[in-house]
C-alpha cells in the first residue's frame, strides 16, 4: 500500500526523522490557512499523487511541473491554484495521468548538498538493506548504471538490527563530519526504526539534504507498506487514499479477486496468479493484447465469477473474453455451472472462449455445451488463446 | 526414488482442525499419504477422523514428533500465527517444514529465515502449493502429497518439476502425465519474496537424485533466483532442463520509487531471464502449453529417456 509524501513526512516526524516544515490543502480556501502556518519566504508547492517523476511531469492543460519553487507565499498560492484539480502526467502515471486532489506547501530549504537514502528488502539475502549515495536528487538508476561504485549498500541483520558500526560506515562513505555526521547518524537510525516498526516495504528519500546550518533533512519521502502486515497497523490503513486506486481494482478486492487493468482488448479470467500471468503472455504470443490480469484464486464460486464478469465488462476496450481454469481440487462442473449462470446474469454479447481442465472436466464441458450459450471451447491454453485472438481480430 | 519425501514419509499437520487444513488432510489421507498427527494448541488428545483414519491431535509439534515419529510438518495456520508455527517445527528438529499459508507479513518471514539459518530443518514456502511424490497406484495414489496440489494429475516417474506458482506446476505436471511421462517429485517453492527454499536448492537435489532424469523449472518476473539456478545448471547439471518464465506481459506497475530497480538488478524481467536460460542451455518453453514438449526436445537432444 502506498501513501502520499505529506503522509510519509508526518510518519517521519513521528519517528524523529527531520523534514522541512509543511502544510496541506485540498481546496483553494485551505491555501490561506495552510500557508499561514509557514514563515514568509521561499516556498515549495508539491502535487500529491502516488507516482514519481512529479517535478518533470506536465499537466493535461499544458502547465509544466508538478513540484515548483516559489519565491514568496503569494506566488505559492497562485501556483497551487494551477495544480489543484488539474491532472498530472509523469513517467510513472501512464498517459491518463492522475488528478491532483491535495497540494503540499513546504518551506524551501537551503541546500548544501543532496544525497540518496532508501531502505527495502534485499531479496538475495532475505534481509533489509540500506541503499545510500552521495549522488542525490537525480535518477538513482542512472547513478547505479554509470557509477556503481557510488551506490553504498548495507545489509542489516534482523536478529540484531541496525548496528552502530554500520551507521558509522554509512556516515563515513557519505562523507559527513562534525554536526552533520551526528545529525545524519540519528536520522538513519530513526528511519530504520520507522521502516521496521511500520512493516514498510520500501522507504526512499531522494533527496536527503544537508543545509549550511549543518542540519540533515528528508526533502522528499516515498513510503510503501507490506499489504500482508496491514492487519496489525490500523493507523496506516487509515492513510489509504482510494482516489489513487482504480475503482475496478477496489471492487475486485471486495470479492477476493486480484485484478489489474491493462491496455488490451482480450479480457481474461483465470485461477492462480502464475497461470493468470502466463495466460496474458500466451494471448500476446498469438498476436492479441490482454485487457487485464484477473486471478479468482484457488476456488471460483458462482458469485466470484459473476463479479469477475461484471468487472471485466466494465472495461469498454474489451472485445472478447478468455476463461482459463485449471480445476485441480475444485470440481470443473461446479465452475462450469458458475460460468453459465454468470454469463446469463450479465447478458454477455462478446465472444467467449473457455478452457477448462482438471477434476471432473467431462461433466464440466457437458454443462457448457448443454447451456445453449454461444461459447467456444478450448482444449489447451494455446488452443484457447488462438481461438480468442481470432474471434477478436 | 524422489527428493525430500517418499511414500513412507510421516507427516504432521499444523492447523488440521481448521477448514483449510482439514480439507487437505482428508485429500492427503485419500491419496495414501502417511498423515500421522495433527497439531492444534489446546486440542491435544482429540482425534481427526476421516473414514477409517483416526489421526491423533497434539498440543505441540514436539509432542507429536515424539509420539508418532513424524519428520515433516505442513503448516496451514492463518498468517498472523504462521511464522510461529514454522519456528515450532524447526525447534522440534523436523527434517522439513512446508508452509502453505498465503499472506504472511514479510517482516515475519525475514525473522523466521534468520532464525532457521544453520538449523537442520529445511523450509519450503510459504505461499506455496507444497510438494508431491507420486505413488504407483491408480491416479498416482500411494504417494506422498503435502499441501494443496491435486494428487490425481500426477504419475510416478522420472521428471522433477520446480515452480513458484501452484497452478503453473499443475499445468506442467498435467501436460507430462497426459503424454505418459511421470514425475519423481513436483515442488512448489512459493511466490513470496522471502522463502525457505530456492529454485537452485531444488535443482541441486534433482541433479543428485538418480531417479530424476529431466527437470522442468518454472519461474516468474522479479528477483534473480531463476538466473542463479540457470547459471548453476550450465556449470553443473548434466540432465535435460526445460524452463518457462511467466510475466512477459506484466506491466511494470505503479512503482513509486526506484530503489527496487537497482536492488533487483537488470536481470529480473521476463526477457532477461529467458535470455539467460537460452545462454545456459535450458530449452525455453515459448508458451505455458509448451512446457512438457520443451522438456521432450531437451531430452531428445541429449538422448535422455524420460519415461
Amino acid at each position: 500500500m502506498n501513501i502520499h509524501e505529506y503522509q510519509a513526512k508526518a510518519l517521519f516526524e513521528k519517528f524523529g526523522v527531520p523534514v522541512p516544515k509543511g502544510a496541506v490543502a485540498t481546496t483553494p480556501e485551505e491555501f490561506i490557512t495552510a500557508l499561514s502556518q509557514l514563515p514568509e519566504g521561499p516556498t515549495m508547492v508539491k502535487s500529491q499523487i502516488h507516482a514519481g517523476g512529479r517535478g518533470k511531469g506536465t499537466f493535461t492543460d499544458g502547465y509544466k511541473g508538478g513540484v515548483k519553487f516559489c519565491k514568496t507565499k503569494a506566488d505559492a498560492k497562485e501556483v497551487a491554484g494551477k495544480m489543484l484539480g488539474n491532472t498530472l502526467v509523469t513517467i510513472q502515471t501512464g498517459p491518463a495521468g492522475r488528478k491532483v486532489q491535495t497540494v503540499y506547501f513546504t518551506v524551501a530549504s537551503d541546500i548544501k548538498k543532496e544525497y540518496y537514502l532508501a531502505i527495502l528488502l534485499d531479496r538475495a539475502s532475505s534481509k533489509p538493506v540500506i541503499v545510500a549515495s552521495t549522488e542525490g536528487g537525480v535518477e538513482i538508476e542512472k547513478v547505479a548504471h554509470d557509477t556503481p561504485e557510488k551506490i553504498i549498500r548495507v545489509v542489516v541483520d534482523p536478529a540484531y538490527g541496525l548496528a552502530d558500526f554500520q551507521v558509522r560506515e554509512l556516515i563515513a562513505k557519505l562523507g559527513f563530519a562534525g554536526a552533520e555526521a551526528k545529525n545524519a547518524a540519528k536520522l538513519i537510525r530513526n528511519l530504520y526504526t520507522a521502516f521496521w516498526e511500520t512493516d514498510a516495504a520500501m522507504i526512499e528519500v531522494n533527496p536527503l539534504i544537508s543545509t549550511p546550518a549543518g542540519d540533515i533533512l528528508a526533502l522528499d519521502a516515498k513510503v510503501s507498506f507490506d499489504s500482508n502486515a496491514l492487519y496489525r497497523h490500523p493507523e496506516i490503513v487509515a492513510l489509504r487514499d482510494l482516489n489513487e486506486e482504480d475503482p475496478k481494482e477496489i471492487e475486485a478486492s471486495k470479492f477476493g479477486l486480484s485484478y489489474i487493468a491493462l491496455d488490451g482488448n482480450i479480457a481474461c479470467l483465470v485461477n492462480g496468479a502464475g497461470l493468470a500471468m502466463s495466460t496474458m503472455d500466451i494471448i500476446q504470443h498469438f498476436g492479441g493484447t490482454p485487457a487485464n490480469f484477473l486471478d479468482v484464486g484457488g476456488g471460483a464460486s458462482k458469485d466470484q465469477v459473476v463479479a469477475a464478469f461484471k468487472i471485466i465488462l466494465g472495461d469498454k476496450n474489451v472485445k472478447g473474453i478468455l476463461v482459463n481454469i485449471f480445476g485441480g481440487i475444485m470440481d470443473c462442473n461446479v465452475i462450469a455451472t458458475g460460468i453459465v449462470e454468470a454469463v446469463k446474469e450479465v447478458g454477455l454479447k462478446l465472444p467467449l472462449v473457455v478452457r477448462l481442465e482438471g477434476n471432473n472436466v467431462a461433466a464440466g464441458k457437458a454443462t457448457l455445451n448443454a447451456s445453449g450459450l454461444k461459447l467456444v471451447s478450448g482444449d489447451t491454453m494455446a488452443d484457447a488463446a488462438q481461438k480468442i485472438v481470432k474471434l477478436v481480430a | 526414488m524422489s527428493i525430500l519425501i517418499t511414500p513412507q514419509t510421516k507427516i504432521l499437520i499444523q492447523g488440521i482442525t481448521g477448514d483449510f487444513g482439514g480439507r487437505h488432510a482428508k485429500l492427503s489421507l485419500d491419496y495414501g499419504t502417511q498423515v500421522v498427527a495433527g497439531v492444534t494448541p489446546g486440542k491435544g488428545g482429540q482425534f481427526f477422523e476421516h473414514g477409517a483414519h483416526k489421526v491423533p491431535i497434539f498440543n505441540s509439534v514436539a509432542e507429536a514428533k515424539a509420539a508418532t515419529g513424524a519428520t515433516v510438518a505442513v503448516v496451514y495456520v492463518p498468517p498472523p500465527f504462521a511464522g510461529d508455527a514454522i519456528l515450532e517445527g524447526v525447534d522440534a528438529g523436523l527434517d522439513l517444514v512446508v508452509a502453505i499459508t498465503e499472506g504472511i507479513p514479510i517482516k515475519d518471514m525475514i525473522r523466521v529465515k534468520r532464525a532457521i539459518t544453520g538449523k537442520k530443518t529445511r523450509l519450503i514456502g510459504p505461499n506455496c502449493p507444497g510438494l508431491v511424490t507420486p505413488g504407483a497406484g491408480e491416479g498416482s495414489k500411494g504417494g506422498c502429497r503435502i499441501g494443496i496440489a491435486p494428487g490425481y494429475i500426477h504419475k510416478k516417474g522420472h521428471v522433477g518439476v520446480v515452480s513458484r506458482s501452484g497452478t503453473l506446476t499443475y499445468e506442467a505436471v498435467y501436460q507430462l502425465t497426459s503424454k505418459g511421462i511421470g514425475q519423481s517429485t513436483a515442488v512448489g517453492i512459493g511466490g513470496d519474496p522471502v522463502n525457505g527454499t530456492s529454485h537452485l536448492d531444488v535443482i541441486k537435489m534433482f541433479n543428485d537424485d538418480p531417479d530424476t532424469h529431466g527437470i522442468i523449472m518454472i519461474g516468474e518476473i522479479g528477483g534473480n533466483a531463476e538466473v542463479e539456478a540457470a547459471r548453476w545448471i550450465k556449470a553443473n547439471c548434466q540432465k535435460p532442463v526445460a524452463g518457462f518464465i511467466a510475466g512477459a506481459t506484466a506491466p511494470a506497475g505503479r512503482r513509486m520509487g526506484h530503489a527496487g530497480a537497482i536492488v533487483g538488478g537488470a536481470e529480473d524481467t521476463a526477457a532477461a531471464k529467458i535470455a539467460v536460460f537460452q545462454e545456459c542451455g535450458i530449452e525455453v518453453a515459448a508458451t505455458p502449453s509448451d512446457m512438457a514438449d520443451a522438456l521432450l526436445r531437451a531430452a531428445k537432444a541429449r538422448g535422455t529417456k524420460l519415461a
